[in-house]
Formats: structure tokens, sequence, C-alpha cells
């Protein structure tokens, strides 16, 4: 198996990186151990818990089922490019005012399917929203308090013209 | 903190109001802190060879070329770690109970496809996972009974041979004659009830990371567990290290629901390498490894007969139940946990004289099971509601009103249970009524009719259960286990700067603890919340801590907190009296600040705590005291926590897939800290049910091989299958505990398994078809539904 590494420049969060790595490395891991961005978590490594999207050039995307060399040039966004403690994102507000999290491990990985839903998509009812929340998986919430908080961001959006 | 919300200036008590959580701004940005978010300079990674066979001979194990792995740096066999450690014993003082020692790596022979055998040790997990195909194990197959109806026989090839059989756990429970009740008993029921193997699946899998400070001669295990005491007590033991020098941290840990609450191999290996090889040392399973080989839950096949009289009042329960405990008993809880808590509580919320209940719990092949949210209850429950509603069917009798003839009533309390348990002060009518109010049960039961009459397959469910929480030291969460898992120390610190530092031995991983308890504090002392910060998870912040498990937390450590708040306080008050020189009787504190009724003069905490610290001569030196202290919490007997769930479901008539259309969640957890916690308690809980009663199953084929090891293979419910969940909050006479809390963080997984399975029983009632397995997946009920048009041909198959 070919191992050498390869260097690869990618735009993470707006920051520009070089980063070497093999051409077998997942992208989530390379996020998590040759970035330190940590924020992304990665909960099965066969796509279908969601604790690990991203957004790849604005779309979103398993990060533990991209290679690291495929996101070459690409633009990525990670949870950590929404906020900060002191000031999180309007998404994660939402998360925080409606409980829509517990042990907040899946969390990162549903602000970005959701950042995408809100930016890409129009889901109106609540049967939409589910039916778009259900790439994600949290096993802590039973998803309503996550579904409130995504209603309001919905709702907000509609509202404005 | 350093934002102020305003819901928690404007209350004047925080227990009781919607605060916002603490752990929140950390999670949400990404700057949570699991285990596998820390990789010290120098971290070494673990990748694990793990059995293929469910029962076989280790006759020898080939390295090959694993060393010509770029990366890796040692490999290890059990035969390398022998002088390394002890094993952890999980000891019982159950009679009959036979103890299977835990050890990192398999001995001499495996016992379950997914047991560690060889761990490869290298520079990444990449290369550590390269070098696993470089290693053969030689195996010599042995026999094996997968099932357990196979193994309890006599004959069936033991698993352990030192225990002389498979079955080592063997209690009954007996109240009156029962047999002479069902001889006589005008109507009964029975049926072979079967609660299959489920998991936990915690969305962060378990994770491990050691560290040996060779200066100190001291370990660290950084664990994903919700229990760090308990497995800082064993380690201590297993790895010869006072309590000074080991130490275990559990971080910002990714749910549990009881899969990280047991002791694992992994944690024992960790530490051995990271010891011997004087470096970090990580382990991180991945899913598949957390599907085979994290413990496991339920598996209880449960024969099972009720006898009632003409107006549907209890008269007798039987039941013979064998719980498949897997290869191992687990630590500290021992296999006996699930399966003794199924004959424990399977008499319900009732009245009812005679029971007999018996329990084997069998050694099999497979993973160990554990405690799993619910423990033992969601089986009985799920056995007895079901029992409950064939009785009602065969009187012609409404289910509700069924219930509502046999729940034990508020004057009867104190209640004995025919096994022992005590009920007291819980509020078992009025749940039901409050569940069959909020749902509108007359309309709903229209709404199911007018669907009948449609020809479509609609049912309504109950299920009324109550369960032992918050727990004091009379009672053992698992039976004879030595641990007293009864207490719980606060530790509570005002320092120099005033600021309120509060430590506990409980071990939050997703319930809101650090603010749940900082809203107790908040008001117990008089300090603001914002100046609290709560620490939890960590062995060495307080003598012995056992940890976040069987919904102790809210009530053990509240209670704690509240005792330590009080003794704090006392010293506050002391010390602003000398400041202020006014009797103490004449001072309050409250938002962190001491006034004196009688003047206008007050003092903050942070002044308080200058002068008590800092400044010489401000309190008179043989009156000063540290503002600190530790008091423990032990209730003794506990609470009760009840519920009836109701829930009202659809089969599609094409694919036989269920649709949950309403659900109603009535329960009494006693006096709420969070409203806003307790309802995603409850939400959450009540998913995990509805994954069990429709879609969760670990399967193991005849050659003991785990068939569902992804996640699209053991499906979890994702937000499109679960519906809005009612909650109404009823609130029964106070337990005595401090504070009035009742814990509540597993009743939705006790209640929701039980009543779907009556309502899916409800909705094929025209066939006559009654729910005896769990989940009720699409390919059950088609077979069901098949069976019942073959048997009745000319019988309508809708109504």
């Amino acid at each position: 198996m070919t191992t050498a590494k390869r260097e690869i420049s990618v735009i993470v969060n707006g920051l520009r990186h070089s980063v070497l790595v093999e051409p077998r490395m997942l992208l989530s891991d390379m996020l998590r151990q040759e970035l330190g961005l940590t924020g992304t978590h990665v909960g099965c490594e066969h796509g279908v818990c969601g604790a690990c999207t991203i957004l790849l050039n604005g779309r979103s995307a398993r990060s533990c089922l991209t290679l690291a060399v495929q996101a070459d040039n690409a633009e990525i966004e990670t949870v950590e490019g929404q906020g900060t403690i002191e000031d999180l994102g309007r998404a994660q507000r939402a998360f925080r005012d409606h409980h829509g999290l517990q042990c907040g491990f899946c969390t990162p990985g549903f602000i970005m399917t959701i950042t995408d839903i809100l930016r890409n998509h129009a889901p109106s009812s609540d049967d939409e929203i589910r039916e778009a929340l259900s790439g994600n998986i949290c096993r802590c919430t039973g998803y309503e308090h996550i579904v409130d908080a995504v209603r309001e961001l919905v709702r907000e959006k509609e509202a404005r013209p | 903190m350093s934002q102020v919300d305003a819901s928690v200036e404007l209350r004047p008590k925080l227990v009781g109001a919607r605060v916002k959580r603490t752990e929140d701004p950390r999670l949400l940005s990404g700057n949570g802190r699991y285990v596998d978010d820390m990789t010290p300079k120098g971290t070494l990674h673990v990748a694990l060879r793990r059995s293929d066979q469910p029962h076989a001979m280790i006759r020898a194990i080939d390295l090959g070329d694993v060393f010509d792995v770029p990366g890796v740096v040692a490999v290890f066999d059990a035969t390398d770690l022998e002088g390394d450690l002890t094993p952890a014993i999980p000891t019982s003082k159950m009679k009959n109970y036979y103890a299977t020692p835990i050890w990192p790596l398999a001995r001499g022979k495996v016992r379950y496809v997914g047991e560690p055998v060889v761990a490869v040790v290298a520079e990444s997990r990449y290369a550590a996972e390269d070098a696993l195909e470089h290693i053969t194990i030689d195996y010599e197959p042995l026999p094996f009974a997968i099932r357990q109806v196979d193994a309890v026989a006599p004959d069936a090839p033991l698993l352990h041979e030192e225990a002389g059989t498979n079955v080592i756990i063997s209690r009954e429970f007996q109240r009156g004659e029962v047999d002479e009740v069902f001889a006589q008993a005008p109507v009964t029921v029975r049926a072979r009830f079967r609660m299959t193997r489920k998991t936990a699946v915690a969305m962060e899998t378990r994770s491990y990371l050691a560290e040996w400070d060779r200066r100190k001669r001291a370990l660290t295990l950084h664990s994903s567990t919700n229990i760090p005491g308990i497995i800082r007590d064993v380690l201590s033991g297993c790895l010869d290290l006072p309590g000074n020098r080991m130490r275990v941290v559990a971080p910002d840990v990714g749910g549990s629901f009881g899969g990280k609450g047991s002791l694992y191999h992994e944690e024992l290996l960790v530490c051995v390498l990271a010891r011997r090889l004087d470096r970090p040392v990580k382990f991180v399973s991945d899913r598949l490894e957390d599907l085979t080989a994290t413990s496991q839950a339920f598996d209880e096949l449960m024969d099972a007969e009720l006898a009632v009289d003409e107006e549907g009042r209890l008269l007798g329960l039987r039941a013979d139940v064998i719980g498949d405990i897997g290869a191992y008993s687990i630590y500290p809880w021992t296999g006996a946990l699930e399966p003794v808590q199924v004959v424990s509580f399977l008499p319900g919320p009732y009245r009812m004289a005679a029971y007999h209940g018996r329990i084997r719990g069998v050694l099999t092949p497979k993973p160990p099971t554990g405690p799993y949210r619910g423990v033992g209850r969601p089986a009985s429950t799920f056995a007895m509601e079901r029992l409950i509603d064939m009785a009602a069917r065969k009187l012609g009798l409404d289910p509700a009103e069924m219930r509502r003839r046999n729940l034990v009533n508020a004057e009867e309390f104190p209640y004995r249970t025919g096994s022992g348990i005590i009920w007291d002060r819980s509020a078992f009518q009025e749940c039901l009524q409050a569940a069959c109010d909020c749902a509108d049960y007359p309309a709903l039961l229209r709404e199911r009719d007018e669907a009948r009459n449609q020809g479509r397959w609609v049912g309504i469910g109950f299920a009324s259960y109550a369960e032992l929480t918050g727990i004091g030291s009379r009672i053992a969460v698992a039976p004879g286990m030595p641990i007293n898992t009864g207490i719980e120390t606060a530790k509570i610190t005002i320092d120099a700067t005033g600021a309120v530092t509060a430590d506990f031995g409980i071990s939050s991983h997703g319930q809101g603890l650090e603010t749940t308890l900082a809203q107790v504090i908040a008001d117990e002392l008089g300090c603001r919340m914002e100046d609290i910060e709560v620490r939890h998870g960590d062995s060495a912040l307080v003598p012995m801590g056992t940890g976040t498990y069987a919904s102790r937390s809210a009530v053990l450590a509240g209670g704690a907190a509240t005792k330590s708040s009080h003794v704090v306080k006392a010293k506050v008050l002391k010390a602003a009296a000398h400041l202020m020189k006014v009797p103490v009787e004449d001072l309050e504190a409250s938002q962190g600040i001491v006034r004196s009724r009688s003047s206008n003069r007050s003092l903050n905490f942070k002044e308080i705590a200058h002068a008590v610290y800092a400044q010489m001569g401000r309190i008179p030196h043989d009156q000063r005291e540290d503002l600190v202290a530790m008091e423990s919490y032990d209730p003794y007997f506990g609470t009760a926590c009840s519920s009836t769930h109701l829930a009202m479901v659809e089969i599609d008539p094409e694919t036989y897939g269920v649709t949950v259309k309403r659900f109603v969640v009535a329960e009494d957890c006693g006096r709420i800290i969070n409203p806003m916690i307790v309802d995603g308690q409850v939400q959450g809980a009540v998913a995990q049910g509805i994954g069990a009663a429709l879609l969760e199953e670990v399967v193991h084929d005849d050659d003991g091989q785990c068939v569902t090891a992804s996640l699209a293979d053991y499906l979890v419910p994702v937000a499109s299958v679960i519906p809005t969940i009612g909650i109404v909050h009823v609130e029964a006479e106070l337990p005595g505990t401090i504070g009035g809390f009742r814990g509540m963080g597993e009743g939705g997984t006790i209640g929701a398994p039980a009543a779907i399975a009556n309502a899916v029983s409800d909705a094929l009632s025209p066939l006559g078809i009654e729910i005896d397995t769990l989940p009720v997946t699409p390919d059950r009920i088609f077979r069901l539904v098949e069976a019942a048009r073959a048997a009745n041909p000319t019988e309508r198959t809708t109504a």
C-alpha cells in the first residue's frame, strides 16, 4: 500500500492550511488530528450517524466518508466556525434556548446539517424538519427539542423578506 | 460564565426554573473535551485483534512480520501481562454465584466474538490497525450453546469450567400459595415473552487514555466512564496503586445510558501499557467494536402467568425467567443486575397477594450484559403490562379500568410487593388518570374505532410502572454487590476571591448536572449561580463517589449539595456577623450578598471571603473558619418514581411498519429542579423505549457471530420515527428525601416498550394477535399476521 504523503491545501473556517497527509487519511481525522479542530466528532465511521458532518464547499458532507485528499483546494466549514463560547452562532443559540443537546457529542454534526438546511433547503412543517434531520442520530434528546430549535430558525428565516 | 442569563437574575429561587445549561456554550461551540480530543505528546495508540470465535482454545498466536509495519511499537497478548496486574473480580454475596475474573486480554481461551486477544501498540491508530492483519491466531473451536434455553441445560457445554455450570445466578421470590391461587382462579392468561438483546449506542464510543507520571509513580486514566470512582477503586487493587496515585477522570462524556457504567478490558489494558511503556496510551473503540464489545442489555426470556378474578382484580402471578448474561459477569454490577431486577419488579405497581418469580442467569458466548437505561424493568414491565391487557381483553374490560382497579391506592402506602419492594408516597392512580386526561382517552378510543371501521390497524396501549430511584444504602443497586452505592458527597468551598467551587463524586454525561446542582447550591447557599463552578467526574475530587447511574444523582448529589451548602452558609453568616457586628440571626444570604435585616448593612461573599482568608484581625483568631464543608448524603431507602405511558400506533398493511401517532407520559418525579432538563430526559428515554419496541435488536446467529455490527443493521430511532411526546408532571406527596427530588432519568425506557407492545396488540386484536416479542419489526408482524390468517382463513383480517 502506498502511504507516501501528499500536500494538500484547504480553507477551513476562512483560514488557509497546507497539510501533509497520507492519501488514505480521512478528512475527519485530518481536521481533528492535523488541525486540532476536535469539534468535529467521529461517531460511526460508516456514514450513518452524522456526528462528523461538516460543510464541504457549502454543502453538508460526512467527513468520515471523505478522504482528506478529496478536499484539496476545497472550502470547509466546521462547528468551530459557527460561533465561540462567548458568542454562539444563531443555530447554536437556538439549541441552547430549546435544550436541543444533552451529552453534546452529536451536536456539532446537527449544527452543520442545520446550517446547510437553512441555507439550501426550505423545510416548513415539523414532518419536513424531522425528515431533514433524519440523517443525524442523537441518542439523548429524543429529537423534540432539536425540532423546536430548528422550527424557530425556519420561522425566523421565513419571516425575512 | 461571563454572560448572565436574564432568567437567572430575575428568579428568586432557581430550583424549579427553566435555567439554561452552563454546559452548553462549550459543547455547542466545538469546545467540548471528550477523551479522544486529548492526545498528549508521545501518545501511543492501541488497536485490538478480537476473537472471531464464540468459544475456542487459543492454540498459538503468530505475529508474522508485524514489526515490519512502520510505526508499530509493541504487541501484547495475555501471557505478556500476567505479572502486571491482578484481575478484577465482580464479587457478590449472592448464593450459588460464580464471579468470572476480568483480565485485559483473553487468557487461554475466548468466550465471545469480539473479546480482545492481542493488543498492537503503534505511533498511530492507522499503523496499529495495519498491523492487525499480520497476526494469525490458531484457535481450536469448542462446543457452545448460543441460546439461553440451550445454555441452561445440564449437559450444555461449559463456558467457564471452574464454575461447574452455566447458570451462575439463581434467585426466587415467593409470597402466598401461588399454585393454589392459580388452581382456583376464574381467569388466567400466560405467555412466553421475549425482550431481545439491546445495546446502549452512546454516540461517543468507549474511549480511554492512560498517562503514567514517572516522577510521582502515578497513573491517570481519562475514561469515557460514568463511574470514575468505582473504576479508580478497582484499578487501585488490580494495579496495586493507592488512590492518591491512581486517578480516574471522566471529562466530557458523550452519553452512556449504562453502556459506559462498568469496568472494561480496555481500561485495564491502557493502564497496564502506559505504566509499562512509560508513554501515554490511548484506545478509542470504533463503532463495530462498540456494537460487539460494549455491554449489552436485557435478553430475557420470561414465561409468565397471571391469575385474576371476574372483576379483573389481580390474584397471583408466577414467572420463570432466563436471563442471558453473556460470557462474563460484569464489574461491579455482576450479571445479576439485569435479570434479578426483572423478577424483583415484575409485580409492578399493583396490589396482588400471591407471587412466585424465579430467575436463572446463564452464561452464553456473547458480550456481557450490563446496565442499560431502565435495567430489568423494561422487560418486567413489558411482560406484566401485556398480561394485564391480555386479562382485560379476556374479561372484556377496558385496559385503563383494569389498571385503575389494581394500582395501589394512596391510602395503602407503604405497600410491600410480592418480591419485597416497598412502594410509598407515589402517584400511581393519579398518573393513570393524568395520562387519560392529557390524551383525551375517550376521544382517542373513538378515533381508533373509526379507523378500525375503515379497516385500518390502529391501536391504543397503556403501560403503568414504578421504579426505585435515588436508592440509599439500605438497598444494593445490584443484589449482593459489596459496593455502597447509597451515598454521595459534596465538597463546597468558597475561596479567598469569593468564588464557589462545588466538587462531587457523580459524573454527569448529558444530564446537565453542572446546571441543576448549581441551581440547588445557589438557592441553599444564597450565592449567585454564575459564581459556582461545579466539578465532577474526577476520582480526586472527593474521597469516594461512585458516579452517575440508577437515576440517583439529583437525589443523592442534590441532597449532599444541600447539606454542604447549609454548613458553608452558616460559616459565611457567622463571619459576616463578626464583620458587621450584628447577631447572626439578623443576617440573611441571597444572590451572593449577606444583608442585615435590622440595618441597611450588607457585605457580599467576595468581601466576606477576603476578610476571612486574607485580612488579619478582622475576625477573632479563635473564631475564624475556612468557608468549606464536605457533607455526604444517604437517603437510606430512596424514592420511587412512577408513571403511566399511553401510546397510539398505526400499522401499515402494506409494509407492516408501525407508526407511533400519539405518545403521552404522565409521571411523578417529585420536586423538579429544572423542567426543561426533566422534559429532555423523558423525551430521550421514551425515544430509546420506542427504539427497543420497534427497531433495536442485537442478533447473534447460530455460529455465535453478531450480525448487527453496524448502525445500518442495529437501528436506532432517527427524528422522523419519534412523535411529539406529551408530558404531564404529577406531584404526589413529596418523598422524604432532602429537597423532595425523585430520580427520573430512566423511566421513559421502562414504559414505552410495554405501551407500544400493547398498542400494537390492540391494533391487531381483530386478528387475535398478542405481541410477545420485542422489537415488533415489520418482519415479525408479517409473520404473526400470516399465521393468524392461516389459522383462521374466514376471519376478516381487518375490522
